[in-house]
């Protein structure tokens, strides 16, 4: 065996472990006692894999390879120490969007080395697959790019105009014809070049019309897209640790795509081809919303047992997640048993909400998910909802005519007491009326989340100072 | 066995494997396993330095070096983000050793 092929058969053999710890990190990565070292598993995968491919390109255009991966790595690794973690989908589909941007280039490599005039034709499989690939890279790039866009607050919710869908349609329509030309008619440099147009210009237009509720759906069916672009490229290059990874990445994107979906009881096509908050507004609510100090919810919660508190995407916005702990600490000294519950769409991911109040200390074991908790709801004494309107509105179990009717929520109107922790009295981020905002056994305290959090550690310090048991 | 088919093999077993682990992820792990596939997909570096190094007019050097940037963006940034993530996660029993 000569040197070069022992080092591509050892650069072989790295990619090969490259894609066991890949697949052991994510499964280590899905129970929270292992999934700190499930991404270590996966970082030393990634460092085995790019350090063989050192050996197998022979120190070709070097410069530019280990100058691409410094301008690469850097800033993103700068940038992701220090970002705050309400950020962090945005920063996801900001990545995601690099790694779709990467594929696409591979495929537009890979193409543009085939249409160069007096190249060997490549196998039917390989071009397809690198047309497909591209495609869907390029989708993504720019897709993703919209998406972090909107969470991050740079571009208007949502951009609709008239006849949209006819016009995404043919976009997408055209830049499929022009890939099916590519692999079936000519490859052409100019055709390639239209194919990217179209294909980057869908990914834009595809997410345009699609509102800020929806883009955890959107960035996880976008992180699924740059999973099977990515494979895909791989089968064009022959590189099988792309293959592997990239389709795990894909079938568990689309995977977590449809859970997400399911949870938030939007059928992928209604995510993506229709408008929320179009349908009806529901029916209206009988009775007034009932508010109360923060000295009296104090004493609410000083009387009770159980407390379970709800959390929505509001109190981060508030950063009241430290405050909110804190004055759970203070009830669990004085031997209340607090519990807290969580949506599966809470926060702007599913999951985003326990990231937030891990990020304040908040032990897992105290975080119960819905099904868990649900059931719990009739024994618990006091329910504190902070920040979370549509996901605990009745409607979603009672209101036909409701928009959100058949989303599975969180069942706080079984609570024997509910105090609301709200700025005002508008609606939610879906804008519909919550009934459980009126109902008898509920009581607003209007505050800023933090500001109201901190009233109530005060509140109880002074009662438990003042009378004792 | 025919290496188009020997692909398609390996496509199938991936995708099942890949619905298969994260079948059991609980909701509270949701984001932070995104977020770690998401960086998994940015071995799609390496593909982006082979073709790099195979690049050899100006242009092809150009779309080998952005590929190669934006995958080198995609692993680290996915790796950074998701460690920090994941260090958040304690249990209230075992403080004291990880």
């Amino acid at each position: 065996m000569d040197m070069q092929t022992l080092l591509v058969t050892l650069a072989k053999a790295s990619y090969l472990l490259a894609a066991l710890l890949f697949i052991l990190g994510i499964k280590r990565m899905s129970s929270p006692v292992t999934a700190r070292t499930g991404i270590k598993w996966a970082g030393v995968g990634m460092v085995i894999a790019t350090l063989a491919t050192f050996a197998i390109t022979r120190g070709h255009n070097i410069g530019w390879i280990l100058g691409g991966i410094a301008i690469g790595v850097i800033p993103t690794w700068l940038w992701g120490r220090k970002v705050a973690m309400t950020d962090m989908p945005q920063m996801v589909a900001l990545f995601n969007g690099m790694g779709g941007g990467s594929a696409a280039a591979i495929g537009a490599g890979e193409l543009l080395k085939f249409s160069q005039p007096g190249a060997a034709a490549p196998a039917m499989a390989t071009l397809a697959l690198a047309v497909v690939g591209a495609l869907i890279g390029a989708i993504s790039m720019t897709g993703s790019i919209i998406a972090w866009a909107k969470l991050d607050g740079r571009m208007d919710k949502r951009f609709t105009f008239a006849g949209q869908k006819a016009v995404n349609f043919a976009v997408f329509a055209a830049a499929v014809l022009a890939g099916l030309a590519l692999v079936f008619w000519k490859l052409d440099a100019n055709l390639v070049v239209v194919f990217f147009v179209l294909a980057l210009a869908f990914g834009v237009l595809m997410t345009l019309p699609i509102g800020g509720a929806d883009m955890p759906v959107v960035i996880s069916l976008y992180n699924a897209f740059t999973g099977l672009a990515v494979a895909f490229e791989g089968y064009a290059m022959g590189i099988e640790a792309l293959i592997v990874a990239g389709m795990v990445v894909g079938a568990a994107g689309t995977f977590l795509t449809q859970l997400m979906a399911k949870a938030m009881n939007r059928p992928l096509s209604n995510v993506l081809f229709s408008n929320f908050g179009a349908s009806g507004a529901g029916s209206d609510i009988a009775g007034t919303q009932k508010p109360i100090e923060a000295a009296d919810a104090a004493s609410l919660l000083y009387m009770a047992d159980k407390v379970v508190i709800v959390p929505g995407y509001g109190m981060a916005v508030a950063q009241a997640q430290h405050k909110i702990w804190e004055l759970s600490q203070a009830l669990i000294k004085a031997g209340k048993e607090v519990r807290f519950a969580i949506h599966p769409v809470a926060g702007r991911m599913p999951g985003h909400m326990n990231v937030l109040l891990a990020e304040a200390g908040v032990p897992y074991d105290l975080i119960a998910d819905m099904d868990e908790i649900n059931p719990e709801f009739k024994t618990t004494d006091v329910a504190i909802v902070i920040g979370a309107n549509d996901v605990v509105n009745p409607a979603a179990r009672t209101d036909k005519a409701s928009p959100i009717y058949g989303m599975p929520i969180l069942d706080v109107v079984d609570a024997r007491q509910t105090i609301v922790i709200k700025r005002g009295k508008g609606t939610g981020f879906a804008g519909i009326e919550n009934a459980l905002f009126y109902a008898d056994n509920t009581r607003m305290l209007y505050a800023d989340g933090k500001e109201a959090a901190n009233q109530l550690i005060a509140e109880l310090k002074a009662i438990e100072g003042g009378g004792g048991h | 066995m025919n290496d188009g088919f020997l692909a398609l093999y390996i496509f199938m077993l991936a995708a099942f494997t890949g619905k298969e682990i994260i079948g059991r992820v609980p909701v509270i792990l949701h984001t932070p396993l995104m977020s770690g596939s998401n960086f998994v997909h940015g071995i799609v570096l390496v593909g982006a330095m082979i073709a790099l190094a195979h690049a050899e007019s100006p242009l092809a050097i150009a779309i080998g070096f952005i590929g190669v940037i934006l995958g080198a963006g995609n692993a680290a940034g996915g790796y950074v983000v998701t460690e920090r993530m994941l260090e958040m996660f304690k249990s209230s029993k075992n403080e004291k050793k990880d």
